[in-house]
């Protein structure tokens, strides 16, 4: 029988190889990095110079819509706010999050039409409408150079869980999970490409595929395309449980809003 | 909505050869591409872009469909005196943009 | 400076004339380059050389392909660039962009982004103030992200 303190040591010990077992696959810390390290110098320099970013053309969009007066209250985020690169400093680096009302994951998108709905009396902008990609993108590069911190509380965990199991999933015609390509083989090539480690960290983002700038629930849209596996709807609860996931996996790295990618 | 993202230095020396980058939003909807009811999505392009400096024509450039979408074209002057830098676009379906910004020369 | 309009809209009237071809037919052939590329030269010599075609040979995608045209000149008055034409081997249509210049640019140097339809030859053609034509030209190979959208 292990007493004292030992015992507490040999419980840990137990505990942390069943979390460690469950998260078998998982890029360790020390080699998470960001996809931005695949890209050619001539990318690399369209995403960080903003004289050249595509991505501005929205973030400067955003700026203008910030100031804008909206709906019954007639009131403009400015209004509550004040100056985005104050009050919204940080805020993108620990989305998506738990809304306390719902009870459920909330992405950046979906907090600003929750905003537009009670306290501007605006409608919902539409999924990747111009403005709402032009407000997404300002409010998240207020947040650019921060690392991506997901809190590590059971409430947030129950989604991380959830959103992990989407990841770990097989799914599609072609029985494929996104593990399978972005855990277990990041760094390989696939048809000419090299397979990124598939982080969040840039979104909204400037896709040369798209010729546009667009969300991460677009991305995702598309990679299920890929897998030959049903794409979930914009908004669906799966989308917001995954993008958790997603932003938990990336926890460390830095926001690159608006980045540039192939 | 913004339309354009242009850098032209605000001041320079006289005869300093600046570089000026211009940033556009459009499609540039090449008129190649197949949309999902089968038909061929119509051309859309921005097809030429002008820079004037106090009135006079320092550099034109004729777009294709084969230029990317958001067009960026960066190119050189020679900062000859105080005044006005213009920016013209002209495209399909009768597309028309302008910008301009001020320069001084010490 | 008067940029001689008559001249450069005669070269690049090309650009007018792909336009009012067919949609949709087939690609653009080495043949259709070479008769775009004469379209500018006409009949005088085409010398090789003070053309530079800064691509990145290899391209994660071809819908946005990062480009600069550099030539080799003083551009004074009396010496310079009046015109650059890129074109292309394999898109539907060989024409990319065509550049009218003068003394006034200081430099010879453009930068645009372009698109590619698969691996090919990009041809910059250089149009001097004496009448003489130069080419350079580069090959960029052309890869596609993997998991593409719907065209939506």
């Amino acid at each position: 029988m292990i007493e004292g303190p030992r015992r507490w040591c040999f419980l840990a010990a137990i505990g942390f190889a069943v979390v460690a077992a469950a998260q078998a696959g998982e890029i360790p810390a020390s080699d998470r990095r960001t996809d931005y390290q695949l890209m050619s110098p001539e990318l690399r320099q369209m995403q960080d110079d903003d004289t050249v970013n595509p991505g501005m053309l929205w973030v400067l969009d955003g700026e203008a819509l910030w100031e804008r007066k909206e709906g019954s209250q007639g009131k403009s985020c400015a209004d509550c706010h004040g100056g985005a690169a104050a009050s919204m400093k940080g805020v993108a680096a620990r989305y998506p999050t738990i809304d306390p009302k719902l009870g459920q994951p909330i992405d950046l998108e979906g907090r600003i039409n929750a905003c537009r709905t009670v306290h501007q009396g605006a409608p919902p902008l539409d999924f990747e409408s111009k403005e709402l990609l032009a407000l997404t993108v300002y409010v998240a590069r207020q947040s650019k150079g921060l690392p991506i911190d997901i809190p590590d509380n059971p409430a947030t965990a129950r989604f991380v869980d959830a959103g992990r199991s989407i990841f770990e999933r097989r799914q599609g015609q072609l029985n494929l999970s996104c593990a399978q390509c972005h855990d277990d083989n990041w760094g390989q090539k696939l048809a000419g490409a090299t397979i990124p480690q598939g982080h969040p960290n840039g979104y909204p983002v400037y896709r040369l595929e798209w010729q546009s700038l667009g969300s991460l629930q677009r991305r995702l849209r598309n990679c299920l395309f890929g897998m030959r596996a049903e794409p979930y709807a914009y908004g669906a609860s799966e989308m917001t449980e995954l993008e958790l996931f997603l932003a938990w996996r990336a926890r460390g790295l830095a926001i690159e809003t608006p980045a540039v990618r192939p | 909505m913004t339309r354009a993202l242009i850098n032209v230095p605000a001041k320079a020396k006289r005869g300093d050869i600046i570089e000026i980058k211009t940033l556009i939003s459009h499609p540039m909807e090449s008129g190649y591409r197949v949309g999902t009811n089968g038909q061929m999505i119509p051309r859309d392009i921005i097809h030429r872009f002008v820079c004037t400096y106090n009135g006079d024509e320092v550099f034109r450039a004729e777009l294709s469909p084969a230029i990317a979408a958001n067009p960026f074209i960066s190119f050189f002057t020679v900062a000859t005196e105080s005044g006005s830098i213009a920016f013209e676009w002209a495209g399909d379906n009768g597309f028309a943009a302008s910008e301009r910004a001020d320069i001084t020369i010490e | 400076m008067n940029l001689n309009r008559r001249q450069f809209l005669v070269g690049s009237a090309g650009i007018g004339l792909a336009a009012a071809l067919p949609l949709g037919t087939a690609t653009a052939t080495p043949a259709m380059l070479e008769e775009a590329i004469h379209g500018v030269v006409g009949e005088a010599t085409l010398h090789q050389g003070k053309v530079t075609l800064d691509v990145p040979p290899l391209v994660e995608n071809g819908n946005v392909v990062p480009l600069t045209i550099t030539v080799d000149s003083p551009m004074s008055e009396a010496d310079h660039v009046k015109a650059i034409h890129v074109f292309n081997e394999k898109n539907p249509q060989p024409h990319v962009i065509s550049i009218a210049f003068g003394p006034r640019a200081g430099k010879a140097i453009v930068s645009t982004r372009i698109k590619l339809a698969e691996a090919q030859r990009v041809v910059g053609i250089a149009e001097m103030s004496d009448g003489s034509f130069w080419s350079g030209e580069a090959h960029v190979i052309v890869t596609i992200a993997a998991c593409v959208e719907d065209v939506n």
